[in-house]
């Protein structure tokens, strides 16, 4: 276990933190963020890290933007959450807004064409790796209730179309009655 | 067609609303949701354009949720992808602001631990059908589907980075064996 070694943060520095997270992030944030803000800044420690993540990925919304909020809030208050968030999305919304332009631009251009169909068919990929990976260790501890409601999830929303609010409405509830049921 | 202030308002309305049903694993849950919007309801584009866009957006750098600034884009030009930016970060991040404050509470809750519990599997399920829809959008052929299948082993079984794999991919497509 680490204790947080620096002192508290500036609002330049929250900003360049989250900036650092945002353009080393390729496929993923949350290692490079619990890498830069607790081993090479130093501002929080490992259990620090620990537990404003829970709570980001406890809450909707992308788990990242959320740990910005936070760990800008924890240092410099509404400001401070105001800077880290800027950090963490100015950079990366700007490029992907050029890269977005560049392809419906020439997206459609002779080799173009081919390599953004090769991408997509491997994005779908990293997908399905994503989701073996997340159910693997579900399915392993608790069969019984994991693998109907996953199933029932892919059923609703993948193959029939069901809105969100009504996959939610309807597999939330079941699920979070069945882990309390485990539970008690 | 629709008139633009009203896409804006569209964009503004429900991605807020996607915002806060994006539990447990971020933008890629609720994948399903936005394509629903996108290409079934509103006809934003068509399936091919969000396999696209949804492969351009993992092979940027930052969170994975600047998919739904391409979707905005698309829809509404610069304006479209600012405001759908926004729409999906503000109510969670002034969520995540709320509850810092009682955090320390919530957090030693059992119900928070039943909670996140059930949530988890409703998760994978929503992401597994994101699979689903990015694969029935984009496998046009026996290429593509060999493609998604070898990314998929290569990023379940190996532990490198999976933007080799989208390298491979993008060479293979430029050299003109993909269509």
């Amino acid at each position: 276990m680490t204790t947080a070694r620096s002192a508290p943060p500036s609002l330049i520095g929250l900003y360049l933190g989250f900036a650092q997270i945002a353009i080393s992030a390729f496929g993923g944030a949350l290692p490079w963020a619990r890498r830069i803000l607790v081993e090479d800044r130093g501002w929080l420690s490992d259990e620090d890290f620990t537990d404003l993540l829970a709570l980001c990925q406890f809450l909707p919304g992308p788990n990242v933007v959320n740990l910005s909020i936070a760990v800008g809030a924890r240092f410099r208050g509404a400001a401070g959450s105001a800077a880290a968030f800027l950090g963490l999305m100015a950079a990366p919304v700007v490029l992907i807004t050029v890269l977005g332009l560049l392809y419906l631009q020439f997206g459609q251009i002779g080799s173009m064409r081919g390599v953004f169909s090769a991408l997509g068919a491997a994005a779908a990929g990293l997908v399905i790796a994503m989701a073996a990976k997340m159910a693997e260790p579900l399915v392993r501890r608790r069969p019984v209730t994991a693998i109907p409601i996953i199933a029932a999830g892919f059923v609703l929303a993948g193959l029939l179309g069901w809105p969100l609010p009504l996959v939610l409405a309807v597999l939330g509830p079941i699920s979070i009655a069945l882990a309390w049921r485990v539970s008690v | 067609m629709t008139g633009f202030g009203t896409i804006l308002l569209i964009l503004a309305g429900q991605f807020s609303a996607i915002s806060l049903m994006a539990f447990g694993g971020g933008i890629n849950t609720v994948v399903p949701e936005l394509h629903r919007q996108a290409v079934t309801i509103h006809h934003w584009m068509d399936d091919r354009t969000f396999a696209d866009l949804f492969a351009i957006a993992q092979a940027s750098p930052g969170p994975n949720m600047l998919i739904v600034t391409l979707v905005g884009l698309k829809a509404a030009g610069l304006a479209g992808a600012l405001v759908a930016t926004l729409a999906v970060c503000a109510p969670t991040c002034l969520l995540t602001f709320g509850v810092m404050r009682v955090w320390d509470r919530v957090r030693a809750s059992r119900w928070r631990a039943v909670v996140q519990q059930g949530i988890g599997p409703v998760s994978v399920g929503l992401i597994a059908a994101t699979a689903l829809v990015l694969s029935r959008a984009a496998d046009r052929g026996p290429v593509l589907v060999g493609i998604t299948l070898a990314t998929a082993a290569f990023a379940f079984f190996t532990r490198f980075n999976p933007l080799w794999a989208l390298g491979a991919a993008a060479a293979l497509g430029l050299v003109g064996l993909v269509k």
